[in-house]
């Protein structure tokens, strides 16, 4: 059976490694910080213990507050699951470093986040739009999105 | 024109000439010999078209079969009137001509397609003679005529000014005259044995089916002749899960009838040259006919198109060049050179080789095509080289953290 | 004199015969060469994560059908499984038999779909699709004596499934069982040794398990890279602990390793539908669950190993009737990430037969 890590367990190693990232956490989620987001993902991929090798998916949720990304990472080798969120404030132009370059499965997801929810993902090589067409006005999945 | 056609009688030129002369005064050969042409081109036009409606409902009734389903069949008895459906389908479509093609040649391709098509069925000895006439070099003839439509193919993919349209047209080109190469010299073969060019006088040689001779150039010139017509395995001309059409992607109504009319004249074309050059032609046994006997055999080979059609994907397009210049040329370069050594040695006279001579020829010619076969599949072959065997790859371990494998074992016991 | 030639750049679809559905590749040509891939999707996106927020939990079970509309099964079994991770309801054990038979008998027909295309593809001129869709037909209706449906099934519900099997489903599905492998022997008799099938798969468009895992690829393809991943096996959920199979892998990661472990996950499911009819019990199929579902926890995530790959869906909930916000792990969406990278350097023939090899549902990856 796939066990979650538990928030604690993550937390405590993050924090060890990569120091200042860790906002606060709970039985099975982390919040990190989004200026570290990529330094917490690379860690996180080439812990030994960790091991999360597997993306599984990138979920963007608005909370009109600000918007919340949520990455499932999964360890084939350990069948450990870990869960890692990102709030994200404001509405207008908001940059997230973008975690392609330690998983390439994010970039067809990171892509689909900023169409639908208007995510920008810096140093993605490709910042396009992917469901809908160019020009398209708005992002359909906010919560203010006026049909 | 009159010197070349070497005239029999029956219903063919010289019987039909003959009985206009009859009543027409001397100064007006002219006359009867156009209205000769014109009567047997309506003929031998007819028969073709309507054979080929058959061919088309036949195909497609064969293929149901070989995929468990019914096929045609609303359209008259057994759906037999299906290709007129077809027909009054496709003519009353619009005729299109997209926006800057090449519009006469564009027109002129489905013409320059079909014209050698029929042209080729005027030597095609059905009975005796041929119905137009016996050419003596009629062998190289049909592979002049049959080399056209490669050119119409470059002509439609090229005025169409589509790039799917294109690509068809090319790999055409490139796949059409390498073909040509195996399937000629493979002729080459059947005319040293039966020492003639004309078609009629090689079925009149066959006193033993050249299937049996020359096993090797059977086999060469079908799978020759099958990519010539670009049908399965070699269907990538027009292959439609790529190309969508191939070279007549931007064609409709009657230009589109006329092309696929010639695209299935070709299977015809090529049974009944199968049939003239490797099963004996007409010549059969019993109180049957001779046209009979053909038609007869010409289906048989069609059946077998059919079934290969029904039953193999399609091979790349470097690996059908590949087949043509390391597969069949080797082959038919092989069957040249036995075939030749054994004619000189029993060298033929004037009444061509004996049958013991064939006989002969046989044993050691199927010798050869065993071992040339064995030799070129072990070469170009697939199913030999062995796939390693799975190995789980240490990445991942979905049985970590789960005690899935020891309930297995418990249900195995309780058992 | 040299020969000028240029790059010809041609749309494949979004109508064409071999994209499986409206989906586009801008794809430059050397020749006949593949020098530069864009995959361009989107002409099927129905906005389903959107509408999802607007409507109840029973209600969502009929969009995730017209996810992979050639998977319904697999989509309602993930779907109603994440809902139950977030709620707690608990299913019967009759009903999770019903849905591990409903759903293997869905991965068959998927994985014969894939198969059957992946060869129209290959050029074989409709003869094993028309063998594929012949056996695909007996599973759709059994589909319908379960739910009155055939590809959209919504057959499954919050708390178990719709409604028992009738009566005259097991003998359909004895019947099934005990002819299909004679059958898939004959498929494969057609197929697997074919000498042209195997010149055009072979070694063709390799994929390896580092690259597999990186780019997240799931399903019959991560598997054909030799890695060996299956949900089933790795987080069992209804009653796969219970049942004894395989996880059939591939040796090389190349087209025909990803043709060959669909065949092999066929018969590993039957033989999973073998075990579940032994094992099946009477009693009730389906639990008491309120209509208006208003679940307590916050959010869920729950990944199902759908023949596509691992399908799944993350619910955030505010308590509401309806969803606050469902998101969709699409397989074939995420495993179209490494398409540009298997494509590349191949021909046009090639290109077609390992986009089919790949067996994405437009319907899926647009959402």
């Amino acid at each position: 059976m796939s066990i979650p890590i538990t928030g604690e367990k993550a937390a405590i190693r993050i924090k060890q490694n990569v120091p200042d990232s860790v906002v606060v956490f709970d039985d099975t989620n982390v919040w990190v910080e989004v200026d570290k987001l990529l330094d917490v993902c690379s860690f996180l991929k080439d812990d030994v213990e960790l091991d999360m090798q597997f993306l599984n998916s990138i979920s963007a949720v608005d909370y009109i507050e600000y918007f919340e990304l949520v990455y499932h990472l999964r360890s084939l080798r350990n069948n450990t699951t870990l869960v890692i969120k990102a709030k994200c404030f404001g509405r207008e132009n908001i940059t997230v470093p973008s975690v392609t370059s330690v998983w390439k499965g994010a970039e067809l997801q990171e892509r689909e986040a900023w169409d639908l929810m208007g995510i920008k993902f810096s140093k993605h090589p490709n910042m396009k739009r992917i469901l809908l067409w160019e020009g398209f006005p708005g992002h359909p999945l906010r919560k203010d999105f006026i049909r | 024109m009159t010197e070349i056609l070497i005239l029999r009688s029956g219903f063919d030129f010289n019987g039909i000439y003959g009985f206009f002369d009859e009543f027409m005064p001397d100064s007006l050969d002219w006359l009867v010999f156009l209205i000769t042409s014109l009567i047997l081109a309506i003929v031998i036009i007819n028969a073709v078209v309507l054979s080929t409606a058959l061919l088309t409902w036949f195909e497609r009734r064969l293929l149901g079969r070989f995929q468990s389903r019914l096929g045609p069949n609303r359209w008259g008895p057994f759906g037999l009137l299906q290709p007129i459906a077809d027909l009054v389908s496709l003519l009353t479509k619009e005729d299109t001509i997209p926006e800057g093609a090449d519009k006469p040649i564009f027109t002129l391709a489905p013409i320059v397609f079909l014209a050698p098509a029929l042209i080729v069925f005027s030597v095609i000895p059905l009975h005796g003679g041929s119905f137009l006439g016996n050419l003596n070099v009629g062998l190289i003839f049909v592979i002049a005529i049959t080399s056209i439509n490669t050119l119409a193919v470059f002509m439609a993919g090229w005025s169409s000014l589509n790039k799917y349209a294109m690509f068809g047209a090319m790999r055409a080109v490139a796949m059409l005259i390498s073909y040509e190469i195996p399937m000629g010299i493979t002729v080459v073969a059947v005319a040293l044995v039966a020492q003639t060019l004309g078609l009629s006088d090689v079925v009149l040689a066959q006193d033993i089916p050249y299937i049996l001779v020359m096993p090797l150039a059977f086999l060469v010139f079908i799978t020759a002749a099958s990519a010539e017509m670009s049908r399965t395995p070699f269907d990538l001309i027009e292959s439609d899960s790529e190309l969508g059409a191939g070279y007549h992607t931007e064609y409709s109504g009657a230009k589109f009838a006329l092309l696929q009319l010639t695209e299935f004249m070709a299977p015809i074309i090529v049974a009944a040259l199968v049939t003239t050059l490797f099963l004996s032609g007409w010549r059969g046994y019993g109180p049957i006919p001779g046209p009979v006997w053909f038609v007869i055999k010409t289906f048989i080979v069609l059946f077998g198109f059919v079934w290969i059609r029904a039953s193999w994907p399609r091979l790349r397009v470097d690996q059908i060049m590949g087949l043509a210049w390391k597969g069949l040329l080797p082959l038919s370069i092989i069957n040249l050179f036995v075939v030749a050594i054994e004619v000189f040695i029993f060298n033929p006279g004037e009444n061509g080789l004996s049958t013991t001579d064939l006989w002969i020829m046989t044993g050691v010619n199927w010798g050869v095509t065993i071992i040339a076969i064995f030799a070129i599949f072990n070469l170009l072959g697939q199913s030999k080289s062995e796939r390693p065997v799975p190995v789980i790859s240490p990445l991942a371990n979905m049985y970590a953290n789960t005690n899935t494998v020891k309930k297995i074992t418990d249900l195995a016991e309780a058992e | 004199m040299p020969i000028n030639t240029q790059p010809v750049t041609i749309n494949l679809g979004p109508q064409h015969p071999s994209t499986h559905g409206v989906f586009r590749l801008r794809v430059t040509f050397d020749g006949e060469q593949v020098i530069d891939v864009e995959p361009v999707f989107g002409y099927l996106h129905r906005g389903t994560e959107k509408l999802a927020e607007e409507r109840n939990y029973v209600q969502i079970v009929t969009l995730t059908d017209r996810l992979d509309y050639v998977a319904a099964m697999t989509n309602n079994l993930a779907y109603v499984r994440t809902v139950e991770s977030l709620t707690g309801i608990e299913v019967p054990e009759r009903g999770m038999y019903l849905r591990v038979i409903s759903s293997e008998l869905q991965r068959i027909a998927s994985h014969l779909i894939a198969t059957g295309f992946l060869l129209d593809e290959l050029g074989a001129f409709h003869t094993p699709l028309i063998y594929c869709f012949r056996e695909r037909e007996r599973i759709l209706e059994m589909f319908e004596m379960l739910c009155g449906a055939r590809i959209t099934v919504s057959y499954m519900r919050p708390g178990g499934v719709l409604q028992d099997a009738p009566t005259d489903f097991w003998p359909r599905l004895d019947d099934f069982l005990t002819s299909m492998p004679g059958y898939l022997d004959e498929l494969e008799g057609l197929i697997t040794e074919n000498e042209v099938v195997l010149a055009r798969t072979r070694d063709l468009g390799i994929l390896s398990a580092q690259d597999a895992i990186n780019a997240s690829i799931t399903g019959p393809v991560l598997r054909a890279t030799g890695v060996q991943w299956d949900l089933r096996k790795a987080e069992p959920h209804e009653v796969y602990d219970r049942l004894d199979f395989d996880v059939p892998i591939g040796s090389v990661g190349d087209t025909f390793d990803r043709y060959y472990v669909r065949i092999q996950e066929i018969r590993q499911s039957l033989r999973m539908i073998q075990q579940c009819v032994a094992q099946i019990e009477p009693g009730p199929v389906r639990s008491k669950a309120p209509y208006f579902i208003r679940p307590d926890s916050v959010d869920a995530y729950v990944g199902t190993e759908s023949p596509k790959g691992e399908l799944g869906f993350y619910i955030v909930s505010d308590g509401g009737i309806s969803p606050y916000r469902m998101h969709i792990r699409a397989p074939s969406f995420i495993n179209l990430t490494v398409l540009r990278e298997l494509l590349i350097g191949w021909k046009l023939a090639d290109l077609i037969v390992i986009f089919g090899s790949l067996d994405i549902v437009v319907g899926e990856v647009d959402r």
